[in-house]
């Protein structure tokens, strides 16, 4: 059961101005049937003004309740007035939605939007971005922003899109938000692994991984393995102990060694062996 | 106001007798059934006699077959997690489910598929009924396990899980048969004796035992590693003190479910086609969701076209009547029920899909308040929804 605020509550048993409008000046569309939400809004604008505004609403109650608390918030105000309203103030003017049904105030914001469009048609500009850079917000429904994705990548280790919702519960509402975060995801953890390394540092971690990672396993069977040269992406191997007569010392090669080395240095290696 | 209770797919109440049954292990009858002093024995006994009401229930002789878990997700995670520990080899498993399982299976399907197990589904028609066929046709010498529940909690259909069984092992003897009959248990026979089924979980509040206690029978002789590890209970398949007094209240709760069955199958069958009836005559956009062949007879799912769930249950609790929606609204994911949409429920009925489940306690005058004011609550709602032409045309 949701925690509803008593104004959502209120919104969604008696909600103002359900209908239509006939010679609606603007008229907003938002969702969509098979998404389960769909909101229709019927703007009428005298000069500058609105002077009237009603909706139809197929949704969950909060839907109802943004659509409804919209209306009552758009009627009197000034166009200019109108586009600066945001889904997270439908949200406040209704006391706050349950996190999950954020994007119930988002599809509100969003239908207001295109009525906007449609009714300015060529003349209209989207409002100007005076947000700082990072601070933008990705996911709506909870309200996090470019900075706080970033932040659970780099300091707290997520890397993929479930990572990002379970730290910052981005992306579990609506998912709309989904392939702008892989996006990021995709930026940054790339620049991670394309960390380039200087030849040294390249062959100083080859040598750390084949002696911390690689030598122990091979010694479980009697073998080990001694660096002999990195020629770029090309590493020089010698297998020695069990391992140097062992019919598989290839597939060791290949299906560990270098896997082992693409994994944790750079995809390009290939791995030889030296006899 | 009315309380009217029509969840009972979600839970149950206790039943007063239950309830009474359990009381003295909550109070004097206190000791570990496993020690060695003789209070310890009254606890003992207690577990035995309810393990044999269980296996009764059940159509089990032999109660060793019964082992007491907390829930019916527990009784799944045991199965099918214990089965395939049994097989090392990933690349060569092939495990099989519906489409249409409960999450207490489906997830525990997808999280052995990122270790690397093979994974096959089988879907449903249009009514909600399980393709055998199809299902027969996945089953090859990998299969190491058969998971299918006996009735569906969204729609109530009732799958043939005993053919299924006997098919499957027809052609691979040594698949495992897990059965989910959760939604089953008090609502329809069992007889697991006069099947091939290996293991089949029961949660105690389905049918009026209170919640944290359910049931997994396992067939003798079937190889599988437990899930929770620890002391001796249960001959070591499931570790961890005995819950003397749940498991007293499942025992108590099993024999009068049996004792009820005739009168579910009679009178609360009649209640649940009274309201069905009710609802579907006086709505044209009203659309059953409950088409399979079978079904158990408490439940009915109702879709209202271009009318969403959430906002449907949120006015009939306004009335007191309390029901459960598939829709995505409600389950805090974007998603609306699985189940429906893997029997191609459509869209426009799907988001308005609402589960009314009846128990014994249910009585006509709540069914006759309820077939009442559905109606109101639809004509009402549609007045707020942006499809005012197709609502017209259905006559709202």
């Amino acid at each position: 059961m949701w925690e509803y605020s008593d104004k959502v509550k209120e919104h969604f048993t008696n909600p103002k101005n359900v209908g239509s409008i006939e010679n609606a000046d603007a008229i907003g569309e938002a969702g969509a049937l098979s998404c389960g939400d769909k909101l229709k809004l019927y703007l009428k604008i005298d000069g500058n003004i609105i002077t009237d505004a009603k909706f139809q609403t197929f949704g969950c109650g909060s839907a109802v309740a943004a659509s409804s608390v919209l209306t009552v918030m758009l009627i009197g105000k000034t166009l200019d007035e109108a586009r600066k309203i945001t889904n997270r103030q439908i949200a406040q003017e209704l006391d706050g939605l349950p996190p999950e049904k954020m994007h119930c105030s988002v599809m509100g914001r969003e239908a207001l939007e295109d009525a906007l469009k449609k009714y300015y048609q060529e003349d209209w500009e989207d409002l100007e971005e005076e947000v700082e850079a990072g601070s933008q917000i990705i996911c709506h429904c909870f309200g996090v922003s470019e900075k706080q994705i970033i932040d659970a990548i780099l300091n707290n280790g997520a890397k993929t899109f479930d990572d990002i919702s379970k730290i910052t519960s981005a992306g579990l509402a609506c998912g709309r938000c989904r392939e702008n975060i892989k996006t990021i995801i995709s930026r940054y953890i790339k620049q991670e692994e394309k960390q380039v390394l200087t030849p040294v540092q390249k062959i100083i971690k080859i040598n750390s991984i084949i002696e911390t990672v690689i030598s122990p396993e091979l010694q479980k069977d009697f073998g080990d393995i001694e660096l002999i040269n990195v020629e770029g992406n090309n590493v020089y191997v010698r297998l020695k102990g069990h391992c140097s007569q062992c019919a598989n010392a290839k597939m060791t090669l290949k299906n560990f060694v270098e896997v082992k080395l693409k994994e944790l240095v750079d995809d390009d290696i290939v791995v030889f062996e030296e006899k | 106001m009315k309380q009217i209770y029509l969840d009972n797919n979600a839970t149950t109440c206790v039943d007063e007798k239950v309830l009474e049954a359990m009381l003295p292990y909550l109070k004097e009858n206190y000791a570990n059934p496993s020690s060695m002093y003789e209070p310890a024995r009254i606890s003992a006994r207690a577990i035995e006699k309810s393990r044999s009401q269980v296996a009764d229930f059940l159509g089990v002789e032999d109660s060793k077959q019964i082992i007491f878990t907390s829930c019916g997700t527990e009784g799944a995670n045991t199965a099918i997690k214990g089965v395939v520990a049994q097989f090392a080899d990933k690349e060569k498993s092939n495990l099989i489910a519906s489409r249409v399982e409960h999450p207490c299976v489906l997830s525990v399907y997808e999280s052995l598929e990122k270790k690397g197990y093979k994974t096959n589904y089988v879907g449903v028609d249009e009514n909600g009924d399980i393709d055998i066929n199809s299902l027969i046709s996945k089953v090859n010498e990998d299969t190491i396990l058969v998971s299918i529940m006996h009735a569906n909690n969204e729609t109530g259909a009732i799958y043939p899980v005993k053919e299924i069984a006997k098919e499957v092992k027809k052609i691979n003897k040594d698949t495992k048969i897990f059965v989910d009959g959760v939604q089953a248990a008090g609502k329809i026979p069992i007889n697991l004796d006069d099947s091939e089924i290996d293991f089949y979980s029961i949660s105690g509040h389905k049918f009026h035992a209170p919640k944290g206690i359910g049931a997994l029978y396992i067939k003798k002789g079937t190889l599988f590693e437990p899930f929770m590890l620890g002391g001796h209970q249960e001959n070591s398949l499931r570790a961890g003190t005995l819950n003397t007094p749940y498991i007293v209240g499942l025992g108590e709760a099993a024999k009068l479910a049996k004792e009820a069955l005739s009168f579910e199958l009679s009178e609360v069958k009649r209640l649940r086609d009274k309201l069905e009836d009710g609802i579907l005559s006086q709505l044209q956009n009203a659309k059953l969701n409950s088409k399979a062949k079978n079904r158990v007879p408490n439940t009915t799912n109702i879709g209202f076209e271009y009318i969403e769930g959430e906002l449907i249950l949120l006015y009939l609790n306004e009335l007191g009547i309390y029901a459960s929606s598939g829709s995505a609204c409600t389950s805090g994911s974007l998603d609306p029920s699985h189940v429906l949409r893997a029997q191609k429920v459509p869209f426009t009925s799907l988001h308005g899909s609402i589960r009314f489940s009846l128990s014994r306690f249910t009585t006509e005058e709540e069914i006759d308040y309820t077939i009442k004011h559905v109606p109101e609550v639809i004509k009402k709602l549609a007045k707020i929804s942006p499809f005012q032409k197709e609502l017209n045309e259905l006559g709202l």
